[in-house]
């Protein structure tokens, strides 16, 4: 347990070494979903299996395609042809292959050793069931508190997401309410102009 | 069975916490600024379980949880703020913020 404790430690500072050095950000990410992996074997062996499911689903999974989205959405462009093409070559993934072939590797000795000795269990085992009755209990409160924490994070990100649009719709109305106000003051000829300037800014 | 040091894993816990301080510090693109933002929550993660292990309790895996709950807020704050940021000026970097004005 302690070979594949420090294998993986290794593996988790050497990727996520390369996640702040990478210039772009798809192959730090690929480093960083590697460097999280890494952390979840870490978090088994250190006998807490439903830490390491989470970190595996929700970090390694919903947070990094999150990301994975953004950057796809902001990479938007002619040259991106040829950003595929440098993609498929392998300068780009034989660093993050060969690091998570460590880590299957790993899979497959704590699975195999699992089988046969059971002295390979992860130290002081602390189970889901335990995890949740504290949570549960003890931390009620702070359940509570991280669901309105989500919630606001959900407002504030769909708020975030209109707020182009509602500017825009605002400009429109300020708009009409110009040309409105200059039709009501009797100046024809001083109305197109500045409606044009408030065009362009 | 041989168990895993307290010591060593608080080691490679801050080892991790200061590569992510390091790239918070380094980089100015916005998206690695995130990035290196969950590599430290992550690592202070990392710390909390390492010591929860050491006592036994289920406590440092549930400070684990809050930890999620806190960073997939961040991330999607976050990057929405990027989305905006970049709308409006077509860069990530995050100099270009220091101009923003009401």
């Amino acid at each position: 347990m302690n070979v594949v404790f420090y294998l993986s430690a290794a593996v988790a500072i050497a990727s996520t070494a390369m996640v702040i050095t990478r210039t772009n950000a798809l192959h730090a990410l690929l480093y960083l979903v590697i460097s999280f992996l890494a952390v979840s074997l870490i978090f088994y062996t250190l006998g807490a299996p439903f830490i390491a499911a989470l970190e595996v689903i929700v970090y390694a999974g919903a947070i990094m395609v999150l990301f994975i989205f953004v950057i796809m959405l902001l990479n938007i462009g002619p040259q991106t042809v040829e950003t595929e093409r440098r993609w498929l070559r392998s300068s780009g993934w034989a660093g993050p292959v060969t690091l998570s072939l460590i880590l299957l590797a790993e899979l497959i000795y704590v699975i195999a050793a699992r089988g046969t000795a059971a002295s390979t269990a992860p130290q002081a085992l602390i189970d889901p069931r335990q995890v949740g009755t504290t949570l549960f209990t003890t931390y009620l409160i702070g359940v509570e508190l991280a669901s309105t924490l989500l919630l606001t994070a959900l407002i504030g990100a769909y708020h975030l997401g209109q707020a182009r649009r509602e500017l825009d719709r605002t400009r429109r109305e300020r708009e009409v309410k110009f040309r409105e106000d200059a039709v009501r003051a009797g100046e024809p000829e001083a109305a197109p102009g500045e409606l044009e300037t408030e065009k362009e800014g | 069975m041989a168990t895993v040091s307290t010591q060593i894993g608080l080691i490679v816990a801050s080892i991790l916490f200061m590569l992510g301080l390091v790239g918070l510090l380094v980089r100015r693109n916005i998206i690695f600024s995130l990035m290196s933002i969950e590599v430290m929550l992550n690592a202070s993660g990392l710390a909390f379980i390492t010591a929860g292990a050491r006592w036994g309790q289920p406590d440092g895996q549930i400070m684990f949880l809050f930890i999620l709950a806190v960073a997939a807020a961040e991330v999607s704050v976050g990057l929405a703020l990027v989305l905006a940021l970049y709308h409006q000026n077509r860069s990530l970097d995050v100099d270009e913020a220091s101009r923003m004005r009401g």
